[in-house]
């Protein structure tokens, strides 16, 4: 009798200690790894430190297609995470896969959470948004491709960073080549060169509304534009003014570092660790055009990833997702991932916010993503949407790979990159069946 | 022999259940598995999918990439076991005439073998990278601009390297004990009628070393074709760019990295009739021409 007394008292003080401190606890699985990941882990620890309910814990899960995998096992096995971080070519794979997510906006607004599409950066907002403009995805790093330049190099050269590709090749690089500078490598040639070509130039990249509407889509790859820009790039290689180092982004972007490269293209989300490492004075400007193809040249589109809320979770763990992604879009927090990482702040007011703080009066070179990004749009400049698309941008670099090396010819590449990338679209589209 | 029999008869099977258990759950599942989804395409996360009967071996086996990828496997393969064969069976003569300090001197040429493939690859990594490569420096006092991950055939050359190197000692402590075990009084007698080495080599210590020499080419073949795969996937740091691929590395590709789970199962599937096919044909056929006693 005694005993069962004690025994129903100690399981009731349980009962009660565990309801007073229940915390939600949410899962992150993201792809953020070095300084972006300590970085990623502050904000973890300032939004369990901000409130008592909920828990978030980060957890890093390799580079980024590694984490879109882990995250589809473990979807299919019933053991997804609460929120996962999903890249710009993995985007069409999660957004199709209709019921692997519930959509930020939704989230949001179920959750009580005020939600304003028009808060947001207007080219952050687009990219990961459904046919209707509806968010699917929360941005998190967005980053656009940005031309760094080695202010040294340039002064001893005598030029200033060139504004277009013609200014490059006829001015720019000679001078840097005299200079005893290779004057140019970059990083990703699928995104760089390519996705952000079509959109720097206005032009279509793929039918069905660059492959936001319903339907099989085509890519539009073989254009004469972008074949034109890879013959004159292969022919700066071939010259020494341009530095091709395989398809690996440090092993590009490695010899910028070590002033063997006087410009370097990459992420404006690369602004952190290039701060860290370098010890010559650099700064950033917006990508070249061609002015052949396009006088009047268009904004880019944001790169990076976002997160995506997966579905099957309780109505208490959606509740602490969507606390954390108000947390997360707050402009305090969105200027400290700013000026930690260089990645561009996802809302207005968080822009407004380093712009009032004097921050790009500091370090100029940190607006131009944002600015970019600002720069008037087109028809062509929102995004792209493409189902397996990973395997597609392997089939760029495969090729492109082959043209820096000789072993194809442009013409041929093109070819070959527009049959395999619409038998791989093509394939997706069953996978929807 | 005295014959042993069980009095229950249900008895043995019950022993065997253990075994069989752990054969069906890993590898009969998932093979059949595998069979199963390259019939369909299916969404990665599983919601929708699509029976398309053999599409998926069709376009794997049309498709120019997979015949690129399909004759580099070959010819890798040829060139490691090749390499790795002849290095290791040359340096096991070699310390097996060693007399003194023997010990130490195998012991030196084995224990490369307890380095993991990705680790070997991190070495190659180092070993052969674009500004710091010592090989490359190496290269460059020839006149060759040595550059990995750019260059088709000097990345092959790198990870052919790298390969053959780590293989190298397990082939060697099997060739040395074969080496050992051909009677000494066979040496001796052949050494009266045979004065050439060479010819000594080909006519009596080969054809005793046989047996090792047919099981160490399936085991090479083997490596050459599966376990090479940490090598390949650390020296590509992540991106396959325009890198040479193997049959086995591509199945990863494309199911792990670019989730068509669909193509990725035709091609294992392909795969796993070819290994079976190589182990008949090299089963039925060698095992005829290779004396074991």
């Amino acid at each position: 009798m005694n005993t069962a007394k004690l025994t129903t008292t100690v399981a009731a003080i349980a009962l009660m200690a565990g309801a007073a401190y229940a915390e939600t606890e949410i899962t992150l699985w993201h792809a953020m790894g070095g300084q972006l990941g300590e970085t990623v882990n502050k904000i973890a620890e300032d939004f369990n430190a901000s409130q008592d309910d909920y828990k978030l814990t980060p957890v890093y899960k390799g580079n980024y297609e590694e984490t879109l995998t882990a995250g589809i096992a473990a979807f299919r096995g019933g053991e997804q995470p609460d929120i996962i971080q999903v890249f710009d070519a993995g985007a069409a794979t999660i957004i199709s896969a209709k019921g692997a997510v519930v959509p930020a906006q939704d989230l949001l607004i179920d959750n009580g959470v005020a939600f304003d599409a028009n808060d947001y950066i207007a080219g952050v907002r687009n990219f990961y948004a459904d046919t209707e403009g509806k968010m699917i995805g929360m941005p998190f790093n967005s980053s656009t491709p940005i031309m760094y330049y080695n202010e040294d190099a340039l002064a001893k050269a005598g030029v200033t960073p060139p504004k277009t590709w013609e200014e490059f090749q006829s001015v720019t690089a000679p001078a840097l080549k005299e200079a005893g500078y290779t004057p140019m490598s970059q990083s990703h040639l699928p995104w760089i060169f390519t996705e952000n070509f079509f959109s720097r130039h206005n032009i279509q990249f793929a039918t069905n509304d660059n492959g936001y509407a319903e339907g099989e889509t085509k890519i539009l790859i073989n254009n004469d534009g972008i074949k034109a820009h890879f013959s004159a790039v292969k022919d700066w290689i071939d010259g020494g003014m341009f530095g091709y180092y395989g398809s690996g982004w440090s092993d590009n972007q490695k010899p910028f570092e070590q002033k063997e490269v006087a410009m370097w293209l990459g992420s404006s989300g690369s602004f952190g660790g290039l701060t860290a490492t370098v010890d010559f004075p650099f700064s950033a400007t917006y990508l070249p055009y061609w002015e052949s193809v396009n006088p009047e040249p268009t904004n880019t589109f944001i790169g990076g990833a976002a997160l995506f809320a997966m579905s099957g979770k309780s109505a208490e763990e959606n509740k602490a997702t969507a606390e954390f992604f108000k947390f997360l879009s707050s402009a305090e927090v969105q200027y400290f991932w700013h000026k930690e990482t260089g990645y561009v702040p996802i809302t207005n007011a968080a822009y407004e916010m380093a712009k009032e703080d004097g921050y790009y009066e500091r370090s100029p070179a940190a607006e131009v993503g944002i600015q970019q990004l600002n720069l008037p749009g087109g028809d062509w400049t929102k995004g792209y949407r493409m189902g397996f698309y990973v395997q597609i941008r392997d089939v760029m670099s495969r090729e492109y790979g082959k043209i820096m090396s000789g072993e194809t010819t442009v013409e041929k590449a093109f070819e070959t990159i527009e049959s395999d990338a619409n038998k791989l679209l093509a394939r997706f589209a069953k996978t929807q069946g | 022999m005295k014959k042993v029999q069980f009095s229950r008869p249900l008895f043995p099977y019950l022993l065997l259940i253990p075994q069989l258990s752990i054969i069906a759950v890993f590898f009969y599942w998932p093979a059949a598995e595998a069979i199963r989804s390259s019939f369909f395409l299916e969404d990665p996360f599983g919601f929708g999918s699509t029976f398309v009967g053999l599409d998926n071996y069709r376009d794997a086996v049309t498709s120019s990439e997979y015949v690129n990828v399909a004759t580099f496997t070959v010819w890798f393969t040829a060139l490691v076991a090749f390499l790795s064969l002849s290095l290791s069976l040359l340096l096991a003569i070699k310390a097996d005439a060693v007399l003194k300090g023997a010990k130490t001197y195998r012991v030196l040429l084995m224990w490369v073998y307890a380095i993991a493939p990705p680790v070997a690859g991190l070495m190659g990594i180092l070993l052969f990278d674009q500004s710091l490569g010592p090989f490359t420096h190496l290269m460059a006092l020839f006149g060759h601009d040595f550059k990995l991950g750019v260059n088709y055939y000097d990345t092959t050359t790198a990870i052919v390297i790298v390969s053959v190197w780590k293989q190298i000692p397990i082939n060697f402590i099997f060739f040395l004990a074969g080496l050992q075990s051909i009677p000494r009084s066979v040496r001796e007698a052949a050494l009266i009628d045979n004065p050439s080495g060479i010819s000594r080599f080909f006519t009596v210590t080969l054809p005793l070393l046989a047996p090792t020499a047919f099981f160490l080419l399936i085991i090479n073949i083997t490596y050459a074709l599966f376990d090479t795969f940490g090598i390949f996937d650390i020296m590509f740091k992540g991106e396959p760019g325009n890198n040479p691929t193997t049959l086995v590395y591509k199945v990863f590709l494309d199911g792990f990295r670019g989730n068509d789970l669909g193509g990725s199962s035709a091609q294992s599937v392909i795969l796993m009739i070819l290994v079976l096919g190589l182990t008949v044909v090299q089963f039925r056929m060698m095992e005829r021409r290779v004396h074991y006693t």
